[in-house]
């Protein structure tokens, strides 16, 4: 009897186990980052690129009614491939485009920017990656549009293509 | 083309006759005669041969680069060494699976030639739980992840084999792996045959006690080939990362070798009975979890290879049945033997035993909560975490000193009943010298505490009682300490390499010089070279120790094609002292290296002492003579 109710316990406990691992291997186990839609920018102070002076972050935000934020290096290469985008998107009157310059020497990043155009409306520098870092970046580039009350739009990690430059505009319209 | 297609044919014939044995033998089986039909043994014989057939046509598509079979495509290319080319054979899902098969076969076939003296129903029922275990293997095989897909039109290259994968201890790991493993297979057949037939008895133990050691030797060297493979080739620097698929191959070598001590008591005093059985389940179930593991991709490890989940479903359900009917065999025939009631007196060698198992099961239960948890919360609260060595080195080392001072009073008790002895003054002696020593050595290194002091004392203390043991004048039973004598060295040797490991990791260029506890090292040149496969960055640095003797160390970076990746090969100088170690890696678009410089003490002990555990396995395959 008392053999009865082990081996009736125990194929129960090997029945639970049976359903959680077929379960188990129906989840994909790939990592999703969860979407950062929804959400609006944190607070932040950082400083500006060429005059060095500390930004609030409410500062930047007040007469447009979209904004792209993008973290760019002159060390970055896909950087580099994007940057004519940007300034295609820089034409566009009710948009403006904030730069983050992540981790750079500044003698490089304004040899990249006398180069290339500024596309930026204004730029901040982030020496050590910390502002990257509360925008919930990944990595460079990366692309953000908020709206004029600072609700994450859309975030488009790596390079803009045409494709994320048709988004955009859909966006915007 | 040609061997694809009768490898193909020859492993849907061998389903055939792996189904046949079964009638033949149940009708064998209701005979009233003493011997076994030979047909049974015939018709097993040509199963195991047709499955080598089957494996022998895989092995020659590889070899010829057939790239109208998928799993050639898949996992070679013409520009691979010979080499790789027959070991890729294993290295992927479906090879390995027919090689788990072809071992299976060929186990069973070995085992009704060699039990010849044991009772014929007891072999026959062994045999047809094997067959259930191999035909569900056939089935897998064919059904979910057959090696002999056709692919049409034939492509001209194939992708290539992982590099990571070619490498020599890892050509010979899996194959050694699945014999330790499939032994497994054998030892849970018989002993549920033995319990149907109430023949578990000391006879029957003396006879799987063969089969235990062997796959219990081929687990042990195949796990060390594992940890080798990933100290050299990963570069990571380690040689146990409790990595999920680790884990799984040591469970059942903790369970196995729980069973092969149990085995020697039911040898010697027919007691542990249920121990025997529970254990023998055990480790089977847990060597089938362990493919199930890594063949169905529900863990992320970088062992995954196949990512199927029709795969994964098979595995689990062939297991749940296989761990029900063990179950249900279990306990409706087997009943414990009251009548005898032998009783164990606590200072006895079986006692010890018995606290051995304990020990073992709770490190195997450990290992088991820390690999399977994290699919378990996943699923119910889908949350993920991952566990790693901070959970498994709490849990484990406080037991460990426990389990040390154990194993070494434990071999020298007598069976039965041992008096009381007074305390030995030589064990009292090498007591405080163990002390004595680990307390000097612990001030040496970094982690001063006492538990690291009484880990390492206990340690000492086992490996200097062995060593005594090993040299008295007593009775010889030299494969148990021989066996005993490394693992206290392996333990030792874990131990001191940890305590003592240190590494710097730095960014140079060429020319740069770096010190590093009193170390110089210098990035001297690189070298590009070119090999059949691949390309390298070849590094050379120079190091020169505070002796001013000095080392070269060359390691390297390969570039592999097909498919594209980039592996870094360390370089290792090893001596009886210490491993250096060196390794380096790109650094985007840099002229900078990044180097990792690792001083290493005793790793060549860790795969010496684990070679002493295994011969002293070998040593009582051929050791006649026991211990009365």
């Amino acid at each position: 009897m008392k053999n009865k109710i082990f081996l009736i316990s125990l194929l129960l406990f090997f029945s639970f186990c049976f359903v959680v691992l077929f379960k188990g291997l129906n989840n994909s186990n790939v990592y999703v980052p969860k979407k950062t839609t929804e959400k609006t920018l944190v607070n932040f102070v950082a400083k500006d690129f060429f005059t060095e002076k500390e930004i609030y972050f409410d500062e930047i935000f007040i007469d447009s009614e979209f904004y792209i934020l993008n973290i760019w290096s002159s060390w970055c290469l896909p950087c580099r491939k994007e940057h004519p985008k940007l300034m295609q998107l820089s034409k566009n009157k009710s948009l403006k485009l904030i730069g983050l310059n992540y981790r750079d020497n500044k003698k490089n990043a304004k040899k990249f920017i006398n180069k290339f155009g500024n596309p930026y409306s204004s730029i901040l520098s982030d020496r050590d990656g910390t502002i990257a870092i509360e925008w919930g970046a990944y990595g460079v580039p990366e692309t953000t549009i908020i709206d004029r009350n600072k609700k994450i739009l859309k975030k488009f990690i790596g390079p803009l293509d045409d494709k994320s430059i048709k988004e955009i505009n859909l966006i915007i319209k | 083309m040609l061997a694809n297609q009768i490898g193909q044919y020859s492993l849907i014939l061998g389903l055939f006759f792996s189904i046949l044995i079964i009638p033949v033998s149940i009708k064998n089986f209701n005979k009233n005669d003493q011997i076994i039909d030979s047909r049974i043994i015939s018709i097993s014989f040509l199963q195991f041969f047709l499955v080598l057939v089957s494996f022998c046509g895989l092995i020659l598509s590889f070899i010829n680069s057939d790239f109208s079979n998928q799993t050639v495509y898949n996992n070679s290319h013409t520009t691979k060494p010979l080499f790789y080319k027959i070991s890729g054979t294993w290295g992927n899902h479906e090879g390995s699976l027919l090689l788990w098969l072809l071992v299976l076969t060929l186990f069973i076939f070995l085992f009704l030639i060699k039990s010849s003296k044991q009772p014929k129903k007891y072999r026959i029922l062994t045999l047809i739980f094997q067959q259930i275990i191999i035909i569900g293997f056939f089935l897998f095989i064919l059904i979910t992840s057959n090696p002999f897909n056709y692919l049409f039109p034939v492509p001209n290259e194939g992708l290539g084999l992982n590099p990571i994968l070619q490498d020599p201890a890892l050509a010979i790991h899996p194959p050694i792996l699945y014999l330790g493993y499939v032994g497994s297979s054998i030892i849970l057949s018989s002993s549920l045959a033995a319990t149907v037939q109430k023949y578990i008895s000391k006879d029957w133990a003396k006879h799987i006690k063969i089969w235990i050691l062997v796959s219990w030797i081929f687990l042990t060297l195949g796990i060390m080939l594992g940890s080798i493979w990933a100290y050299y080739e990963l570069g990571w620097g380690g040689f146990w990362f409790w990595d999920p698929v680790e884990n799984v191959s040591l469970m059942p070598w903790l369970c196995l070798t729980a069973l092969l001590h149990c085995i020697l008591v039911l040898e010697k005093k027919l007691l542990l009975t249920s121990w025997v059985i529970i254990l023998s389940i055990a480790t089977f179930t847990l060597s089938m979890s362990g493919t199930f593991l890594v063949r169905s991709g529900i863990l992320n490890s970088i062992h995954t290879f196949a990512n199927d989940p029709g795969r994964g479903i098979f595995i689990l359900v062939f297991l749940f049945i296989l761990i029900f009917i063990s179950l249900v065999i279990f306990f409706s025939f087997h009943k414990k033997n009251h009548s005898k009631n032998i009783k164990i007196y606590w200072l006895s060698k079986e006692s010890s035993i018995l606290i051995n198992n304990w020990f073992m099961m709770y490190f195997l239960s450990v290992i088991l909560i820390g690999t399977v948890y994290p699919i378990f919360l996943e699923v119910l609260s889908s949350e993920k975490i991952s566990v790693g060595p901070p959970f498994y080195n709490k849990l484990i080392i406080p037991f460990l000193i426990i389990f040390l001072i154990f194993m070494s009073v434990g071999p020298n008790l007598n069976w039965i009943k041992s008096e009381f002895k007074k305390i030995d003054n030589k064990n009292i002696i090498i007591f405080i010298i163990s002390l004595v020593i680990s307390f000097l050595i612990i001030i040496q290194s970094d982690s001063k505490s006492l538990i690291n002091t009484i880990l390492i004392s206990s340690a000492f203390y086992l490996f200097f009682v062995t060593v005594k043991d090993f040299f008295s004048k007593k009775y010889k039973n030299y494969s148990q300490k021989i066996s005993h004598l490394g693992f206290s060295l392996l333990i030792l040797s874990i131990l001191l390499n940890n305590f003592f490991s240190s590494e710097i990791i730095t960014n140079l260029k060429v020319g740069e010089k770096f010190s590093f506890q009193e170390n110089h090292i210098t990035f001297e040149s690189i070298e590009n070279k070119e090999s059949k496969n691949y390309k390298s960055i070849i590094g050379h640095f120079r190091i020169e120790d505070k002796k001013g003797s000095l080392i070269k160390l060359k390691p390297e970076l390969r570039i592999y094609d097909y498919p594209f990746t980039i592996t870094s090969e360390a370089d290792i100088k090893t001596t009886i002292y210490s491993d250096k170690f060196l390794v380096m890696n790109l650094v985007k678009g840099n002229e900078y290296f990044n180097i990792r410089y690792q001083l290493k003490p005793f790793m060549i002990w860790i795969w010496i002492s684990t070679l002493i555990i295994v011969i002293g396995g070998i040593f009582s395959l051929f050791n006649k003579t026991y211990e009365k």
